[in-house]
């Protein structure tokens, strides 16, 4: 008997707000401990919650985003355990009226599931909820920052569409990146700001019946959730094809020995008993409100991708690119709505532009590291520092387009605005780089190279017709590469022919 | 005795520099060492501090300082041991929160210093304000300053016993089902439990969040209404507070009640009442009648439902408010190897017996399976009791009522029995459940021995005005609110 697997994930995103959850301390990474704490997130007698709008609103925009119902209804609820990182021993959440759900999140993936390299994972929900603090544990006691606590926290659970490992980790870069470039989340992971547990069970294929949900916990890497997923299917295929039974379970994945343990088991699961934080009104989002906060969001990257492919005739590799550097696509679109030859535009942008900001960008960074700056402090130029304008990438396509310079005039041209800032027309004229188109010129290049080249001649004659781009060459050379290609080559042709 | 005084006689002093603030405090001072070491009413205070506050009050007013907008300005005002009062104890009459001292004022306490009050002193409760007779406080009784053998109610009793006894012109209290009225009832005072979402609650220590609500206790109904006008309103860090416009509640005593309608409800009216307090409520409404007010009959038919209702939701919520008190950031703690026996003995040694109970049973009715049998259902019932008041409110302006149905009982008598217990909040706890407005106040007293009986008020959600327009026609026709304890011990 052959088995698949089914994958649920719920994913933890730390909102990017500028303050918490219930109150006003700093939503900060990397602060000294306990230097972003009050009466309220630290939970001390007496104190309320307040919610954040920012973080209702990016709640909110996030169910846009994933393509969710938003619901006229919503409301918190304490969701009671016991753990020193808890200030009130209860967080506060989401239960049975999330803000947002039944959404989707469709992403490129061509494994199995896969239809038109595509897939599609259904988004049960997105709501909103507060962080915990952080337990550091020292040989003989454990301490607590609760800068953490009382960051908001949303948590994208997906409905068990995922049938592997590879497709889990298509889905969490896929969401991650709407996240980031809707954002609502940085999304980094290095800071913990992205955090998943893993729900697997495993099933006869063609049966439609659920296995034992086995979920594994606090999961902070991507490539972590494919790995440990990888194992754990394996792991669950072999104990059922044993004829063993699988039980509802939490397990931990240790990332070193590669494995997955149990941690417990459904018997001692918590009883949360959960019900509706008194202290807190129901949110009853209205029309205006949620109509603002739909201008917010943006066009998914995928869309994006697809519309770059189809309006600008560009490459999949080209619009990935342009997918996934959001000021790079803007900078883009913003030259190919005035261009006829978009695919040039791209080209120079992806295969010139970025070779030379991070160029320069590499320059800059040893020049300012000689200064004694930080990593963090260093300042480097990007699209917005650009010397030319956008316009000036323009004009030189069009350069190229009516065969005025060559190719490798081209990029000469480019080299010198990109430092200088100077128009291409001016670099042209200054440095005489407009193209030679005049036949009578390119004939005598012709001749003085097929004098001088008799080897090349021969083996062009004797039939091998790539001798013909080594004459070429050396048309160009003594052109200084000003010769107009296409015309060397049909006169090159014609002599050697003839 | 400056210490007797209200607080409008107390101001009348002050403005024309009869008296000092300092003279007025001292007063206070002199009560307590006087008296309270029977009746314990106060947990702690801070005799120099208040002072100390005094003497800045004087100094004020020696510089030309006026009390134009400030209605407490020299007031000694004491405070029950549940409301944060910025670098003061907040124990909540519980060995759990040890040494703690709380960093920030209550938007209420906030409100009472920045209307001149001088606010001193920790007033005794029931632990977490879970009780009805004060007898849970882990810190000892507190003794009904009519007779010291009784409780003075509560949670409140300590609030209660202090403005009996004259050892504060008016205090603080909490009410969740009847703790600020039940107190006032069987001490002889003003007792105002507000709208739910009339004063902040930000700086009250939760024990059930959508009951609680602060108000004071006074001498009078005047001075009732001046406290409440100091400390409503809506309040950004608290998000269950109503932005309602705030009346002169004071204006609002012109003793004109001609026309009004009063309910009686039917269901108030039987089962374990007692005689006497039968027959002062029944003079009551006569005296109403006298005065112009229209009785009119009226049912509250899901009274009978009030108390489980009440059990079930406020121990829900309390189960939960309480978890907070785990010992690993703030007060005491009994360590252990491990989390879970750190948190099991500091709150085994922590908690009372009462409070305890109340944490299993809310425990229980939330646990999985048993939600829905209980705290859902308990939640519709409240709703049908809300729509009880919202339906007689649509006939009458207030609603009348015993505010206990007993006058106070011995200490111990009912400590073995905590259903009795419960059940002495019969008559208060429905007014939570709504989440309408409340008041007692004293009319008459038994005759032997000689104890207050209270009279409640019940009025609309924000019908603070015409319930205490009412209290106070009634109080002014009478001179119950004038009796004072012997307090000779």
């Amino acid at each position: 008997m052959e088995y698949e697997a089914v994958i649920g994930l719920e994913t933890h995103v730390q909102l990017n707000t500028k303050s918490k959850m219930w109150c006003g301390c700093a939503n900060q990474y990397g602060s000294e401990p306990n230097t972003n704490v009050c009466p309220v997130c630290l939970g001390l007698p007496g104190v309320l919650p307040v919610p954040n709008d920012e973080a209702l609103r990016k709640t909110v925009l996030t169910g846009y985003l994933l393509n969710c119902e938003i619901p006229r209804f919503a409301k918190f609820d304490r969701k009671s355990y016991f753990y020193p990182d808890m200030p009130k021993n209860y967080q506060l959440t989401q239960y049975d009226k999330p803000s947002t759900a039944n959404g989707f999140v469709e992403f490129e993936f061509t494994g199995a599931g896969s239809v038109n390299g595509l897939a599609r994972v259904r988004i049960t929900r997105a709501h909103l909820e507060e962080d915990v603090g952080k337990s550091t544990h020292f040989d003989r006691h454990s301490g607590l920052d609760f800068n953490r606590a009382g960051v908001p926290l949303m948590e994208i659970v997906s409905e068990p569409d995922i049938t592997s490992a590879d497709m889990a980790y298509a889905y969490l870069n896929a969401l991650t990146e709407i996240l980031h470039q809707g954002g609502v989340s940085d999304c980094d992971m290095e800071k913990g700001m992205v955090r998943c547990d893993v729900n697997i069970s495993v099933r006869p294929i063609g049966t439609k019946e659920l296995g034992a949900k086995i979920e594994i916990k606090n999961m902070n890497s991507f490539s972590g959730v494919r790995r440990a997923a990888e194992y754990e299917i394996a792991r669950q295929i072999e104990v059922v094809k044993r004829g063993e039974k699988l039980i509802q379970s939490t397990r931990r994945w240790d990332d070193v020995a590669g494995i997955t343990e149990q941690m417990r088991t459904k018997e001692d699961a918590h009883d949360y008993r959960y019900f509706p934080d008194p202290d807190l009104m129901p949110l009853a989002p209205t029309d205006a409100w949620l109509a603002e906060v739909k201008t917010k969001a943006i066009e998914l990257p995928l869309a994006r991708k697809q519309r770059f492919m189809r309006d600008y005739q560009l490459p999949a590799g080209d619009a990935e690119v342009f997918k996934s550097n959001v000021a790079l696509g803007n900078y883009f679109e913003g030259l190919a709505r005035q261009s006829k030859n978009p695919k040039a535009v791209a080209n120079w942008i992806i295969n010139n532009l970025l070779a030379k900001l991070a160029e320069l960008n590499a320059r800059e960074k040893s020049e300012q590291e000689a200064l004694g700056l930080e990593a963090a402090d260093l300042k480097l130029s990007s699209f917005a520092d650009l010397k030319f304008k956008p316009e000036a990438l323009l004009e030189l396509v069009n350069l190229v387009e009516a065969k005025t310079i060559s190719s490798s005039a081209a990029q000469q041209v480019f080299a010198e605005m990109f430092d200088s800032g100077k128009a291409p027309a001016v670099i042209v004229q200054e440095k005489g780089l407009a193209q030679v188109s005049d036949t009578g010129a390119i004939e005598k290049f012709c001749d003085d190279a097929i004098a001088a080249n008799p080897a090349p001649v021969a083996d062009y004659k004797a039939g091998k017709a790539a001798a013909l781009n080594s004459l070429k060459g050396q048309v160009m050379k003594l052109s200084k590469g000003k010769a107009n290609p296409a015309l060397v080559g049909e006169i090159l042709e014609r002599k050697l022919k003839g | 005795m400056l210490n007797q005084l209200t607080i409008s006689e107390l101001a009348a002093k002050f403005a024309k520099r009869e008296v000092s603030a300092r003279e007025a405090t001292q007063a206070c001072l002199d009560q307590i060492a006087c008296v309270d070491g029977k009746i314990h009413a106060f947990l702690s205070f801070n005799a120099a501090a208040a002072l100390a506050q005094a003497d800045a009050v004087d100094q004020l007013i020696s510089q030309g300082g006026s009390g134009a907008n400030r209605p407490l300005l020299g007031i000694p005002i004491a405070i029950k041991d549940v409301l944060a009062v910025k670098n003061q104890p907040l124990n909540c009459a519980s060995k759990i929160l040890g040494n703690y001292i709380s960093p920030y004022d209550a938007t209420a306490i906030e409100k009472l210093k920045a209307a001149g009050a001088i606010v001193f002193g920790r007033l005794n409760m029931d632990e977490f304000a879970m009780g009805s007779s004060t007898e849970n406080s882990a810190f000892g009784l507190t003794c009904n300053p009519w007779d010291i053998t009784r409780i003075p109610g509560g949670s409140s009793g300590g609030s209660a016993a202090a403005v009996a006894a004259d050892e504060c012109i008016a205090s603080l209290g909490t009410d969740t089902g009847g703790s600020i009225r039940q107190p006032a009832a069987l001490c002889g005072c003003v007792g105002l439990k507000p709208t739910y979402g009339r004063i902040s609650r930000y700086g009250l220590v939760a024990f059930a969040s959508s009951l609680d609500q602060i108000g004071p206790f006074t001498k009078d109904v005047r001075d009732s209404a001046t406290l409440l006008g100091v400390m409503s309103g809506v309040d950004r860090r608290d998000s269950t507070s109503v932005p309602e416009p705030v009346p002169n509640y004071v204006a609002a005593l012109d003793g004109n009640i001609r026309g009004l309608k009063l309910g009686l409800p039917k269901e108030y009216m039987v089962g374990g009442l007692d005689p006497e307090i039968k027959a002062s409520v029944d003079a009551a409404v006569k005296q109403y009648e006298k005065l112009g007010a229209e009785i009119v009959e009226i049912s509250l038919p899901h009274t009978d439902y009030a108390v489980a209702v009440y059990y079930i939701i406020a121990t829900a919520e309390a189960s939960a408010n309480l978890a907070r008190f785990d010992g690993i950031r703030y007060g005491a703690r009994v360590e252990g190897n491990d989390p879970i026996e750190l948190y099991s003995k500091t709150r085994g040694a922590g908690f009372g017996a009462e409070v305890k109970r109340r944490i299993i049973l809310g425990t229980y009715v939330l646990s999985s399976g048993y939600y829905d049998a209980y705290y859902l259902r308990a939640q519709k019932v409240r709703t049908l009791i809300r729509n009880d008041f919202l339906k007689a409110f649509e006939t009458v302006d207030a609603i009348v009522t015993p505010t206990t149905p007993t006058a106070a009982f011995k200490a111990g008598e009912k400590s073995g029995d905590p259903l009795q217990m419960y059940l002495s909040d019969i008559f208060t706890i429905s007014c939570n459940l709504a989440g309408i407005c409340g008041v007692s106040l004293p009319c008459g007293f038994t005759q032997n021995p000689k104890l207050p009986i209270g009279l409640q008020l019940l009025g609309k959600p924000f019908g603070e005005e015409t319930m205490l327009k009412l209290a106070h026609a009634y109080e002014q026709s009478t001179a119950w609110h004038k009796e004072k304890p012997s307090l000779k011990f």
